[in-house]
C-alpha cells in the first residue's frame, strides 16, 4: 500500500511540475472564455437590420410590415432587381400579383446571404398580414384584432414561466441552463477522457521502452505499478479541473464587466428569430449565455459530485485499457493507432449520444446511453444537469453507477493480466486475440 | 559456509516453450555465482522466478531456509537486469531515492544510502542532473548503485559490464569482490566466459531450458580436462615416439602432449629422463570456459525451437 502511495507521489509531482501542465492549465480557460466572449460579441454584431425594398403589386401588404431589429421595410413601386442596389437597398422582396386570396409568389432577392433571422423577420410579417386578412375576412372587426393583439403581446399578461412539480414545491424550469450544463460537463469529460486516458498510455509505453519496466516490477507488483500511475493521473486531472474552475470562474467574471446586458439580449432575439430546427444547434450561443449565466434553480451540489463521480468513474474504465495496450506496444507508434481504436470508438460513440441526449434526455438512446459504463460517463451528464429525479429517476442513476463503479473494477481487473504479461515482452506486438489469452490464463 | 538460496525443481512452461524445466540449485553466503547459457536457454525466466517477477510452475525457492515471499521480500533482492533503463526527465538523485523507497526504505534511509554511494562513485555533482544527460556508462553505474545501495543479501547482475569502459568495469567488479567478502551472494549471467573465470566460485550452465553443468570453476575444468600437458625440455633432439602419449602440438622443444588413458605424466616424464633430457618444464593445461561452453552447447541448434507443451 505504502508503496502504490510512492508510486502516485512520483506520477503526480512529475506531472504537475511539468512546463507544459501549468501551460495548459493557464491558457486552456483564456482561450475557452476568450472563444465564448468572442462569439458572443460576434453573435449580438452580426444581428444586422437590412433594409429591404418591398415592391407589393398585390396591394394585399402595403405598409402593414412592422420592422424590427433584424429587418427595415420600405414600400417602393419603382424598384426592381436592376436598380436596388443603387437605391441603397440590401435586398428586394417582390410579391407579385394574383386575384386569389394571397398572391402565388414571393420572393426575396438579395447580392448578399441576409442571414436566417432576416428571412424568418419578412416570413413573420408575411403570416401576421394574412392572418389579419384571413380574421376580416370571417367577419372580425378590425378594432377587435387590434385589441386582441396588443393583450396577447402584453409582457405582463403573457407572464410566462415553465414549472417542474416536485413533492408540494414548485420549481422554476431551467431547461436552456440545464442544457447549457450538461453538455459542457458532457464535453470537458470527453475531452479529458482522452487527454489522461493517452496520458495514462504514454507513461505506460514510456516505462516499456525506457526499459525500466522489469527494474520496477522486480520492487512492486505489476499491479501497483499499474495502479500507482492510474491513481497518480486521476489526482492530475483533479487538481486541473478545479484549476479550471476556479479560473474559469474568475474569468467570466472579468469578462461579464466588458460584455453589457445589451449584447447578450441581441444574442438572444437572434436565437429566437431563428426556425426552431436550426435553434439546437446554435450551442454556441447557448454557451455565450452560459458565460453570463444565472445560477437559479439548479442544484449545484448533486451536478457537481456527479460530475466529478462520473469523470473519476469513466477515467479509471477507461484508463486501466489505455494502460493495457500502452503495455502491448513496442517502438512502433503506429501499432498504438490499430490498438487503440477498439478504445476510442466507444468514446466517440459517447460523443455522439450526447448531442442527441441534450435534444431528448429522456428517449431510450439517452437511457441506453447512460447506463452503460462505455458511455455512461458522458450522456449521463446531459440528463442530470435537468435534475434528479425530475429528468433522471434514482433507480436509473443508481443503476448506472453500480454499473461504472463494477465495469472499472473489471477493466482493471482485465487489464492487469494483459499489463503484467505485455510490460516484459519485446520485440512483437501482442495481437488482441494474444491479450485476450494473456487476460484468461491463471498467474 | 551456509546457503541463501536453494532453488528446487523449478519448472516455468510457456504455451510454445518449456522455458525451465526442472533445475535445482544452491547459492552459498558470499558467494559469486556465475548463471551461463546461450541466448535463449532460460536464464532470464529462471531470474525472474527467484526476483519473484514470475511464479514458477512447479518448484520451490528457499531464501534464507524459509519460503520465498515475493512481497516481502524484495528488499533482500537487488536485480539488475539486462534489459534495463532509467526514467529519462527524473533527476539522477531524484531516481535513485525513488527506486530505493520502493524497496522499501524510510526516506531518510533512503536519502543517506544514496548519497553515501553516490560519494563512493564520485557521482556527487550529478545529484540535480537529468538522466537523460547521463552518457551510457553513467547510466550503467547509476543502476549498478540502484541495485545494491538497499544492501540486499542477493544481488543478481544480468551482463553488468555491458557498455561500459575498462576503468568502470574494474570499479564496478571490484565492487563486487568487496560485497561478496561481506557476504553477499552474488548470482552474475553473462556470455562473456572470461569475466566468468575471473570473477566466479560457482557455475551452474542451462541450455534450452535444463541444467547441464554445476560446479566450482575448479572441478568444472577437472571435470571436461583432456589430460593434455604442456612440455618443455632443453633441446629438441629426442625420442618422440611412446606409448603413454601422443603430440598434439611441437614447436621446436616446447610441446603440447595428450596423455593416453592407462598411463600417467610420470610415464611421460620417466620417457624423457631415460633418454638424459632436461625437462625445464611441465603443466597440465586446463580447457577454458569457453571451450567448455562450446563444446557443450555445440550441436543443439543455435536457436531454440518452438514446441508444443502440454502442461
Amino acid at each position: 500500500m505504502n508503496k502504490i502511495f510512492i508510486i502516485i507521489k512520483r506520477e503526480y509531482l512529475t506531472r504537475v511540475k511539468n512546463k507544459t501542465f501549468l501551460l495548459s492549465t493557464f491558457l486552456l480557460p483564456l482561450v475557452m472564455v476568450l472563444f465564448i466572449g468572442g462569439s458572443a460579441y460576434l453573435g449580438a454584431k452580426s444581428i444586422h437590420q437590412y433594409k429591404i425594398a418591398v415592391k407589393d403589386e398585390s396591394n394585399l401588404y402595403k405598409n402593414k410590415f412592422d420592422n424590427s431589429s433584424a429587418a427595415f421595410f420600405s414600400f417602393v413601386d419603382d424598384v426592381n432587381l436592376g436598380n436596388y442596389n443603387e437605391k441603397k437597398f440590401d435586398g428586394v422582396l417582390m410579391i407579385y400579383s394574383s386575384d386569389k386570396l394571397t398572391p402565388d409568389s414571393v420572393r426575396l432577392y438579395s447580392q448578399k446571404e441576409l442571414g436566417l433571422a432576416t428571412e424568418g423577420a419578412v416570413k413573420k410579417q408575411l403570416q401576421k398580414v394574412n392572418e389579419e386578412k384571413l380574421l376580416l375576412e370571417k367577419g372580425v372587426s378590425r378594432a377587435i384584432i387590434d385589441s386582441i393583439r396588443s393583450e396577447s403581446e402584453n409582457e405582463d399578461l403573457l407572464n410566462f414561466r415553465s414549472y417542474r412539480v416536485k413533492g408540494f414545491e414548485l420549481k422554476e424550469g431551467n431547461k436552456k441552463i440545464a442544457s447549457i450544463i450538461g453538455f459542457v460537463s458532457g464535453i470537458i469529460i470527453y475531452i479529458t477522457l482522452f487527454i489522461y486516458g493517452a496520458s495514462v498510455m504514454r507513461g505506460v509505453m514510456e516505462e516499456k521502452m525506457n526499459r525500466i519496466a522489469e527494474v520496477m516490477v522486480s520492487s512492486v507488483k505489476p499491479f501497483q505499478l499499474m495502479l500507482g500511475k492510474i491513481i497518480g493521473i486521476a489526482a492530475v486531472g483533479l487538481t486541473q479541473l478545479l484549476l479550471w474552475i476556479v479560473l474559469i470562474m474568475i474569468l467570466s467574471s472579468v469578462l461579464q464587466a466588458f460584455v453589457t446586458p445589451e449584447m447578450l439580449q441581441g444574442a438572444q432575439q437572434a436565437n429566437e428569430a431563428l426556425p426552431s430546427a436550426s435553434r439546437n444547434n446554435t450551442m454556441i450561443l447557448k454557451m455565450a449565455e452560459g458565460a453570463g449565466f444565472v445560477a437559479s434553480g439548479v442544484n449545484w451540489f448533486a451536478v457537481i459530485s456527479l460530475f466529478l463521480f462520473y469523470f473519476l468513474g469513466g477515467y479509471l474504465f477507461y484508463a486501466a485499457l489505455f494502460a493495457a495496450v500502452g503495455s502491448v506496444i513496442n517502438e512502433d507508434p503506429q501499432e498504438a493507432q490499430s490498438l487503440m481504436l477498439p478504445i476510442t470508438m466507444p468514446i466517440i460513440f459517447g460523443f455522439i449520444m450526447l448531442t442527441s441526449t441534450i435534444e431528448n434526455p429522456s428517449g431510450p438512446l439517452a437511457f441506453w446511453g447512460s447506463v452503460i459504463p462505455f458511455t455512461s460517463p458522458i450522456v449521463m451528464m446531459a440528463r442530470v444537469a435537468g435534475g434528479v429525479p425530475e429528468s433522471v429517476p434514482y433507480w436509473q442513476l443508481a443503476l448506472s453507477m453500480v454499473l461504472l463503479i463494477g465495469g472499472f473494477l473489471f477493466t482493471t481487473w482485465l487489464s492487469a493480466k494483459i499489463y503484467r504479461t505485455g510490460i516484459l515482452m519485446y520485440g512483437k506486438k501482442a495481437s488482441w486475440k494474444e491479450m485476450l489469452k494473456w487476460a484468461f490464463k491463471k498467474a | 559456509m551456509s546457503t541463501i538460496l536453494e532453488v528446487q525443481n523449478l519448472k516455468k512452461y510457456f504455451s510454445s516453450q518449456k522455458a525451465v524445466d526442472d533445475i535445482s540449485f544452491t547459492l552459498n553466503k558470499g558467494s559469486i555465482f556465475g548463471l551461463l547459457g546461450p541466448n535463449g536457454a532460460g536464464k532470464t525466466t529462471l531470474i525472474r522466478m527467484i526476483t519473484g517477477i514470475f511464479y514458477p510452475d512447479a518448484g520451490t525457492i528457499l531464501l534464507n531456509g524459509k519460503k520465498f515471499d515475493p512481497v516481502n521480500d524484495v528488499i533482500e533482492i537487488g536485480y539488475m537486469p539486462e534489459e534495463r533503463g532509467l526514467y529519462k526527465k527524473m533527476k539522477v538523485g531524484e531516481q535513485a531515492m525513488y527506486l530505493a523507497q520502493l524497496k522499501g526504505l524510510s526516506r531518510q534511509d533512503a536519502f543517506n544510502k544514496v548519497k553515501l554511494w553516490f560519494e563512493k562513485f564520485e557521482m556527487g555533482s550529478w545529484w540535480n542532473k537529468k538522466v537523460e544527460d547521463l552518457s551510457k556508462g553513467m547510466g550503467q553505474k547509476l543502476q549498478f548503485v540502484t541495485t545494491v545501495l538497499h544492501e540486499p543479501k542477493l544481488v543478481i547482475l544480468d551482463e553488468p559490464f555491458s557498455g561500459l569502459d575498462p576503468v568502470n568495469s574494474n570499479l564496478i567488479k571490484d565492487e563486487i569482490y568487496a560485497l561478496a567478502q561481506k557476504g553477499t551472494s552474488i548470482i552474475f549471467s553473462t556470455h562473456r566466459m572470461e569475466q566468468v573465470e575471473e570473477i566466479c566460485d560457482h557455475i551452474i550452465l542451462v541450455n534450452k531450458g535444463n541444467k547441464i553443468l554445476d560446479g566450482s570453476v575448479k572441478e568444472v575444468k577437472q571435470k571436461f580436462k583432456e589430460n593434455i600437458f604442456n612440455l618443455e625440455l632443453n633441446e629438441d633432439h629426442a625420442n618422440y615416439e611412446h606409448p603413454s602419449f601422443h603430440i598434439v602440438h611441437q614447436n621446436k622443444n616446447e610441446l603440447i602432449v595428450k596423455i593416453h588413458d592407462g598411463y600417467s605424466g610420470n610415464d611421460v616424464l620417466k620417457h624423457f629422463m631415460n633418454q638424459n633430457k632436461q625437462i625445464i618444464a611441465y603443466h597440465e593445461i586446463l580447457p577454458s570456459l569457453n571451450e567448455i561452453f562450446i563444446h557443450l552447447v555445440e550441436g543443439t541448434p543455435a536457436a531454440r525451437q518452438f514446441e508444443t507443451v502440454n502442461a
